[in-house]
């Protein structure tokens, strides 16, 4: 029997999975998959608690992050255009301007 | 009517020094010291009408300002009482203050702080009369203190004149005794606020009615306690023993600050603070302190004496004989004599102030030269001054019918009616002393050869209007003693009586005669060794006993030595060691901890995302430890 620990284990994972993306991607479009990734981490803990609880606002919240991910990747990839545009590149070891 | 003149008598002397400060740093301007003057008078004259009054009605005047203070149960009124003694007060303070300012516009007048001068010298008028008005401790005590402020600018007014050893100037210098002066001040004020708290602790107020209607009703060693704080506080602004150096190394501040350091606005205030407490100090349990207080002044009218006996410096005989007097003051207060303390005060000022103006003549005329050994015959050039100094000596010698004659033949017999014949005897002895040094220091000053000369010195007597000014104080100090029936009568309403026993009424006659055999015979032995000229004695200035006087018992010497030499010492280990090593390290350590860590967390700020989401996630992960311990601690 598959039970909600389960469904949190396979998100933890897959949290797991985004966050190493972040920290060791140099790829601006690679962070940008791993973040999705991330947040569909969550999306999954969210439905799994919200049928646990037999509460829809999990779920609802989990079409929420869906909605405004999709606005955000939109968003995202623009910037992104624009700054490949710009330099040429999307490596964030030369992309280094911002130095304290 | 009465309140009007109430407030007119309190601040025209600090519309005085406000007025006189505008023009602070200005150059001279002889405007000032009239206006100031002028403003003086003006107290003066208010002081006058109200003790005219109060003789009349004999009503006292309760005024109250506005409420000062008032926090919970602590209620302090701006309030002002004129009564008995307080009005006596005023009226020797301003008539004092007046001449000294009159005096003042002359003597100053070559000093470029002029207009500065006159400043201070009201702001201390104004701070006294604060401390005599007042009608509660509270008040009493911020006189006290601006009386302090004002004796430090004033005793230290040639700030610029450099520190010399002490075998040059037994006092330094003027910012050295200024400061030497507030700073032993302060330690008896110390004591004084401790006074004042038991009292408050203890009653619930500091009004003085207040106070001294609870009184009664508290313990033997609350009164006890009281009493010798508030006297430790008396002893330090009357220059009482071991406090007492600060007075006469106060002489290095200009002459008419002496006249009303001496005479008005400070060291009386030790003497009137006994006096206004006389319901604390006359109590059956404080008996021990009283006597305390009456033994005292009996050994500090002597040792002083003795001081004064050998000295050579003209202002510095005139402090000692200062501190002698203020001694038989004390005498009496202690032994339930008030109203003769209060009598002595007043009368005292008046020949003291004279004698301090006289002697600023003669400083304006050697050209601040004050050693008495280089002066002698004046009198050719002074007479005036000669004239003043010598009924001025007359009333310090205690020469019937003088002031001082019967303010201190009183004193003495309260010793006698008391039983202390001890300090009856040291008062006598002391009494032949003072005559022998004032008319030592006349005499060396007037008469006999013009040693002077030698010194390539030309004297010149002072402008008229400054003797004239002093006139006033020479009168009094002719016949300020014939005002002691009356003025009993007067202030005997509000202090408690004292009355010789039948015994001693009797025999006063023969105990004046004593007092006075002893001075004629202490100015009959001045005549004859100093009048017709100086004849240095080596054998005897050598002597140990000689020496020991001069040099004040080397009590400087000892304070400099055992007291001052270690603190400063303690002071710089404490700096070095404590306040170097300890408190500033832990400061600049906690400085320097923050600066290094920002130093180190620069380079954080790589400008690489990459390396940004690295720190973000380490936040994260500390923070979510951090919840989960918290969660897990509960």
């Amino acid at each position: 029997m598959i039970g909600l620990s389960h469904y949190l284990i396979v998100s933890a994972l897959i949290f797991s999975i985004g966050l190493v993306g972040v920290l060791r991607r140099r790829n601006l479009l690679m962070l940008f998959f791993a973040t999705e990734v991330m947040l569909n981490a969550v999306n999954i803990a969210f439905a799994a608690i919200s049928h646990y609880y037999n509460d829809l606002t999990g779920q609802m919240f989990a079409f929420f992050i869906i909605a405004i991910a999709a606005s955000e990747v939109a968003v995202g990839l623009g910037i992104l255009i624009v700054l490949y545009k710009k330099h040429g590149t999307l490596d964030l070891d030369d992309l280094a301007k911002m130095r304290g | 009517m009465m309140e009007n003149l109430v407030y007119i008598a309190l601040f025209a002397p600090l519309v005085s020094s406000l007025f006189s400060a505008l023009f602070g740093m200005s150059k001279r301007q002889t405007f000032v010291g009239v206006i100031a003057s002028t403003l003086l008078f003006i107290s003066f004259l208010a002081s006058a009408t109200l003790a005219s009054h109060i003789v009349s009605t004999g009503t006292p005047i309760h005024v109250t300002m506005m409420d000062w203070i008032s926090a919970g149960d602590l209620s302090i009124p701006f309030g002002f009482l004129v009564d008995q003694v307080s009005v006596t007060m005023m009226t020797v303070v301003t008539l004092v203050s007046t001449v000294v300012h009159i005096y003042s516009i002359g003597y100053m007048d070559h000093d470029k702080s002029f207009n500065r001068f006159f400043s201070y010298l009201s702001a201390f008028v104004f701070s006294m009369m604060i401390l005599v008005m007042s009608d509660n401790f509270a008040g009493l005590f911020i006189g006290w203190e601006g009386v302090g402020v004002c004796s430090w600018l004033l005793i230290g007014f040639w700030y610029h004149k450099a520190d010399v050893s002490r075998e040059e100037n037994p006092s330094i210098s003027p910012s050295w005794a200024a400061n030497e002066a507030f700073i032993v001040n302060r330690i008896a004020d110390l004591g004084m606020l401790v006074g004042l708290f038991i009292l408050y602790w203890n009653t619930g107020s500091l009004q003085y009615d207040v106070v001294f209607e609870t009184l009664p009703s508290l313990s033997g060693s609350v009164l006890n306690a009281a009493a010798i704080f508030l006297f430790i506080g008396a002893m330090g602004k009357s220059a009482q023993f071991p406090l007492h150096t600060w007075l006469t190394d106060a002489m290095e501040g200009p002459t008419p600050v002496s006249a009303l350091i001496h005479a008005a606005t400070m060291v009386t205030a030790g003497v009137f603070l006994v006096i206004r407490a006389n319901p604390l100090f006359g109590m059956e349990e404080v008996a021990g302190v009283s006597y305390f207080i009456a033994a005292l002044g009996t050994f500090v009218a002597f040792f002083a004496a003795s001081m004064a006996l050998v000295n050579r410096d003209l202002k510095r005989i005139i402090a000692f004989s200062t501190l002698s007097q203020l001694g038989y003051m004390f005498a009496a207060a202690g032994l339930g004599a008030y109203w003769i303390a209060l009598f002595h005060l007043a009368a005292h000022a008046f020949f003291k102030a004279l004698l301090f103006l006289g002697a600023g003549n003669v400083m304006h005329a050697m050209h601040d030269e004050l050693d008495i050994f280089k002066m002698g015959g004046l009198k050719k050039v002074m007479r005036p001054t000669y004239i003043y100094m010598g009924l001025a000596s007359l009333a310090l010698a205690g020469i019937p019918f003088f002031a001082g004659f019967f303010s201190k033949d009183a004193i003495i017999e309260t010793a006698w009616n008391e039983g202390t014949l001890v300090l009856w005897a040291i008062l006598v002895i002391t009494a032949g002393m003072t005559a022998f040094y004032s008319f030592r220091q006349v005499f060396l000053t007037f008469e006999g050869d013009e040693r002077y000369k030698a010194f390539d010195i030309h004297p010149h007597e002072m402008y008229k209007f400054v003797l004239i000014a002093m006139s006033p104080l020479a009168l009094l100090a002719v016949v300020a003693g014939f005002g002691m029936g009356s003025f009993e009568h007067f202030v005997t309403t509000l202090l408690p009586e004292y009355h010789m026993s039948e015994h001693t009424h009797h025999i006063a006659w023969l105990l004046g005669l004593v007092v006075l055999v002893v001075a004629v015979g202490g100015i009959a032995y001045a005549y004859k060794k100093y009048a017709k000229g100086l004849k240095r004695d080596e054998a005897l200035e050598n002597s140990f006993i000689y020496q020991l006087l001069a040099n004040q018992y080397y009590i400087p010497q000892f304070y400099e030595a055992f007291i001052t030499k270690p603190y400063a010492m303690l002071s710089e280990i404490l700096w070095k060691e404590v306040d170097m090593k300890i408190v500033d390290a832990t400061v600049d350590g906690i400085a320097k901890l923050l600066y290094k860590s920002g130093d180190g967390a620069r380079r954080m700020q790589s400008g690489n995302l990459s390396n940004y989401l690295n720190w973000m996630a380490v936040g994260a992960v500390l923070l979510l430890l951090v919840a989960a311990f918290s969660a897990m601690l509960g």
